[in-house]
């Protein structure tokens, strides 16, 4: 049994005549890893400002923990840990004070709550005397999460943690996150990369200010129900554009070294690898394959198109 | 509290750590008391001139000699005659040149008023008007000599004292006006600019999500600019008082109390400046154009506001460098007390009082 810990009530915001969230309603269980999913532009950033009691909505209203973002924004913003896109710690400041000054500014006292941040902290803390601005993407990042929990907040707001950082402290965050969910805080997290939608419990899949789909990575792959085939062949690109000439074609495209190629209709694969090595003059290889959750989305995409 | 301090203590850091700011906080008020002190003062001296004497007599020597002896006159040369002059002053030689009159001292003895005529570079129409100055009070004062030594002449005779600063040196309002300058820099520039740098950063972001009051974080971030400004309001001081013999002739603590008022009105306009902008490049040109141009001048630092247009008159009477400036050259050169300056005082509390509240209206604890 969990409780719902984040609740969003058809939330509206428009900048001028740009609405950028379109009547947003949803809710996130507490001690839930929640993502959400969409391309720039999507409205995720402005939706975790309003959480976060930074922007207010145009109209509608959410709370957290049962407080409203608005009317109780100064009770909440004890509650709330937040990590902004763009790195935003003091970078005249080394690497220990900036820790010791976000928790002081919080009323908290690192040594009360290092076993958080302990797993994250440890990986910088041999550069503890260097400059913040001195440090790598990845290492700013572990920085910026620690003394975002450092207060020991109940609930975490990442606003696109991965995007330009490399491939390995991507996934050192990720594997950080799901320890820090396992001490029952619930987290919010943004990012445009589909793939990571995986690593969440649940994710609200946006685009242009929309919520298109709120599901578990599992339900959303489960529910997908369009042929789907991984096609390869000799000559990738020259593959690619025949496959987008076929008829049968609804969309096909690269997804590392094969092809995902979706059909109008179901066909069995070796037959309709005869038809495409024909068509494309080439030596192809054809698998009816599950989807993944990239293909869910690519599909949600284009029907909203 | 802690949290103040932290907040305190990290703005130290930053000043302390970047060592562009920090040349500007601690180099340009030295840097500007010397440059004014030595280079921009009022006072001319070894100005050169050329004398053509008609008469060369006793008298026109004595008084030759008396404004050569002056230190405000080098002798560039004796012209011969009159078309020299010209000359003179065109190859830039000379500031001014001395005519004596024919039969100058024969006219003297006689009573018969003998002219001498000044001639002077007006290109530089202050230079001039007190090189001309300068020569009349020195024929005065021969005029005087003579006239007790024998019979005193009917007429008018008018002293003139120049009161509180009969040197009429230029430290006397330089050493206000630079004050002024550096106070407005430091506390409104540097705290704009440093409010704004948290905006453009995304830090204001952070701290606005923590507990934080605004008014700490406000209060955090100008607190270590009082410090810096009134340590910098001293360093002019001394040197002025040391380096140019400067007099403080009032009371000092009325002299800190109105110079920490005056720093707590430039705060208050720097953290309104910095409520206005999102970056800290319209926090600085706002705060030059702004601040710094009307305080130079409109204050009456450098230029005396009674001989500008009513117009700029009356908008010097919302520039508060313009109050401070009455008060500080009140208190330091004439040795009022509080009752004396207690309008101006009034005026910058009013100003002070009025910008806080705007800022504290207009500071926002989200992000739009």
């Amino acid at each position: 049994m969990s409780n719902i810990f984040v609740n969003i009530d058809n939330i509206s915001k428009s900048y001028g005549d740009i609405q950028a969230l379109k009547d947003i309603s949803f809710s996130v269980d507490e001690g839930e890893l929640f993502g959400l999913i969409g391309p720039d532009g999507a409205g995720k950033t402005t939706l975790i400002r309003i959480l976060i009691t930074m922007l207010l909505p145009t109209t509608g209203s959410a709370t957290i923990n049962g407080l409203d973002v608005v009317k109780d924004f100064k009770k909440l913003r004890h509650l709330i840990g937040y990590m902004p896109g763009t790195f935003s710690l003091y970078e005249d400041l080394t690497v220990e004070e900036n820790l010791k000054f976000f928790a002081t500014i919080f009323n908290a006292k690192i040594k009360d709550n290092y076993h958080l941040i302990k797993d994250i902290y440890q990986q910088i803390e041999p550069f503890k005397d260097r400059r913040a601005g001195n440090l790598s993407g990845g290492m700013k990042q572990k920085l910026a999460l620690s003394c975002a929990l450092i207060h020991k907040p109940d609930i975490l707001f990442l606003d696109e943690p991965t995007t330009g950082i490399d491939a390995v402290s991507r996934v050192e965050l990720w594997d950080m996150l799901k320890k820090l969910k396992e001490q029952n805080l619930t987290i919010i997290v943004s990012t445009p990369y589909m793939d990571e939608a995986e690593l969440c419990d649940k994710v609200a899949f946006m685009q242009k200010g929309e919520v298109m789909e709120i599901n578990t990575p599992q339900q959303i792959v489960e529910d997908y129900d369009i042929p789907i085939y991984a096609v390869k062949g000799d000559n990738f690109y020259n593959l690619l554009l025949s496959l987008r000439r076929m008829k049968i074609t609804r969309t096909a495209f690269p997804f590392g070294e094969s092809i995902h190629l979706t059909t109008y209709e179901e066909l069995n694969e070796n037959e309709l690898n005869k038809i495409i090595s024909e068509f494309s003059n080439q030596r192809t290889e054809t698998k009816r394959i599950k989807a993944n959750i990239e293909d869910c989305f690519m599909a949600k995409m284009l029907k909203n198109k | 509290m802690k949290a103040f301090w932290a907040f305190i203590k990290k703005e130290y850091y930053h000043i302390i750590r970047d060592p562009r700011s920090l040349l500007i906080l601690i180099g340009m008020p030295i840097i500007q008391v010397i440059l004014f002190g030595f280079a921009i003062t009022n006072e001319i001296v070894d100005a050169k001139i050329s004398i053509l004497d008609k008469s060369k007599d006793q008298i026109t020597q004595e008084i030759s000699n008396k404004i050569l002896s002056s230190k405000y006159f080098l002798l560039s040369e004796y012209l011969e005659s009159a078309e020299q002059i010209e000359g003179s002053f065109r190859k830039g030689k000379i500031k001014l040149a001395l005519v004596f009159e024919e039969k100058f001292a024969e006219k003297f003895n006689r009573k018969e008023r003998p002219s001498i005529q000044i001639i002077t570079d007006a290109t530089d129409p202050n230079t001039a008007a007190t090189l001309t100055n300068y020569i009349n009070k020195i024929l005065l004062d021969y005029q005087n000599e003579i006239s007790i030594s024998t019979i005193a002449p009917k007429g008018i005779e008018v002293i003139t004292r120049m009161e509180y600063n009969p040197q009429l040196k230029g430290v006397y309002l330089f050493v206000p006006g630079t004050i002024v300058i550096i106070l407005m820099l430091i506390s409104a520039m540097m705290t704009s600019i440093s409010i704004a740098r948290e905006k453009e950063k995304g830090t204001m972001e952070v701290l606005l999500v923590s507990p934080l009051k605004p008014f700490m974080i406000i209060a955090g971030k100008v607190i270590p600019y009082i410090a810096l400004s009134l340590i910098n309001a001293l360093t002019i001081l001394l040197l002025g008082v040391f380096v140019f013999g400067l007099p403080i002739r009032g009371d000092y603590f009325l002299l800190l109390f109105e110079i920490t008022l005056f720093i707590i009105t430039s705060l208050s306009l720097g953290i309104f400046i910095s409520t206005l902008v999102k970056t800290q490049q319209e926090a600085l040109l706002i705060s030059l154009m702004g601040l710094m141009l009307p305080t130079i001048i409109l204050s009456g630092f450098i230029y005396p506001i009674e001989s500008m247009p009513r117009i700029l008159q009356y908008i010097s009477h919302v520039i508060p460098a313009k109050w401070f400036l009455i008060m500080i050259r009140n208190i330091m050169i004439k040795g009022v007390e509080i009752s004396y300056i207690l309008k101006e005082t009034l005026i910058l509390l009013g100003m002070t009082l009025v910008l806080m509240i705007l800022s504290i209206k207009k500071f926002k604890i989200r992000l739009e």
